[in-house]
């Protein structure tokens, strides 16, 4: 039973890397499904059960994250960089970011720049922690 | 006070699995691998970096109860026990190829950062290992 457990949090954890990795593509349900051996209603279930939240959320806040980072480490214009994180609407972009992080995308950018750290742990600390829970 | 830290530690499911990882394919080389009656005492090295080592080290009884154990390697294939390795290279990009043409997971591809170039992976347990090509200024 533990042995089972681990397999799926493994195959799980490589679907959810492929989001960590392939934000920005269109990732639809049944791609990810593949990354982890299963079936999109199963996959669902299970990537809920081993990380708290569903695929599509976790998708969304690491777009969120990397909109967080581009905004305080670049000046490229907020349509773009929604473009650039995976979004094709700016409007379901300013909605989303405002829900989760509490401020507009251009009040955020005016917290200014961000220290240097590896990426990966910018990545993981700075990420919204969840929807309307980032104050 | 201190001189430099010489060992450290990651929780691995497998160690037969974990020696063919990171030698076999990561590239790095065994430094001890004794059977000390108690437990299996499995580090390994940067070629030619003698001074630092990582412990390879597998949960379980006695030192820890299984349930124990068992919470541990569950959140080492979460991604969530925080083992996690820095290693640098003198070519990112190379050390990525090689790493992809030998079917390591690729998390994070090598893109630049302001301390350098790096790429991620994950070990076949789910531990987190950043491989960068550094800058000479360090990060701060």
């Amino acid at each position: 039973m533990a042995k089972a457990i681990e397999e799926s949090n493994r195959r799980m954890l490589r679907a959810r890397d492929a989001i960590d990795r392939d934000f920005a593509l269109e990732l639809d349900l049944p791609t990810l499904a593949r990354v982890a051996h299963t079936s999109p209603a199963h996959f669902i279930r299970v990537f809920k059960a081993t990380f708290g939240e569903t695929p599509h959320r976790y998708l969304q806040r690491r777009r969120i994250e990397r909109a967080m980072y581009l905004l305080r480490t670049t000046d490229r214009s907020v349509t773009d960089i929604c473009m650039e994180v995976g979004f094709s609407s700016l409007g379901t972009f300013s909605r989303t970011f405002s829900t989760v992080v509490g401020t507009t995308p251009t009040q955020f950018r005016q917290l200014g720049a961000l220290p240097n750290a590896p990426s990966c742990f910018v990545k993981a600390w700075t990420r919204p922690s969840n929807f309307g829970e980032a104050r | 006070m201190y001189q430099t830290i010489t060992r450290s530690q990651l929780f691995v499911l497998d160690q037969d699995q974990a020696r063919d990882f990171y030698v076999d394919k990561l590239g790095l080389e065994v430094s001890a691998d004794l059977d000390l009656g108690f437990m299996r005492w499995l580090t390994v090295r940067v070629p030619g970096d003698p001074g630092r080592e990582i412990l390879l080290e597998k949960p379980g009884p006695p030192a820890m109860d299984e349930a124990t154990a068992a919470q541990v390697r569950e959140l080492v294939t979460k991604g969530a026990m925080g083992g996690w390795l820095c290693i640098t290279t003198a070519d990112a990009f190379s050390t990525h190829q090689t790493l992809k043409s030998r079917g390591v997971d690729i998390t994070d591809e090598p893109s630049p950062k302001p301390y350098g170039i790096d790429f991620g992976i994950r070990d076949p347990f789910g531990n987190a290992i950043r491989i960068g090509q550094m800058f000479d200024t360090p990060p701060g």
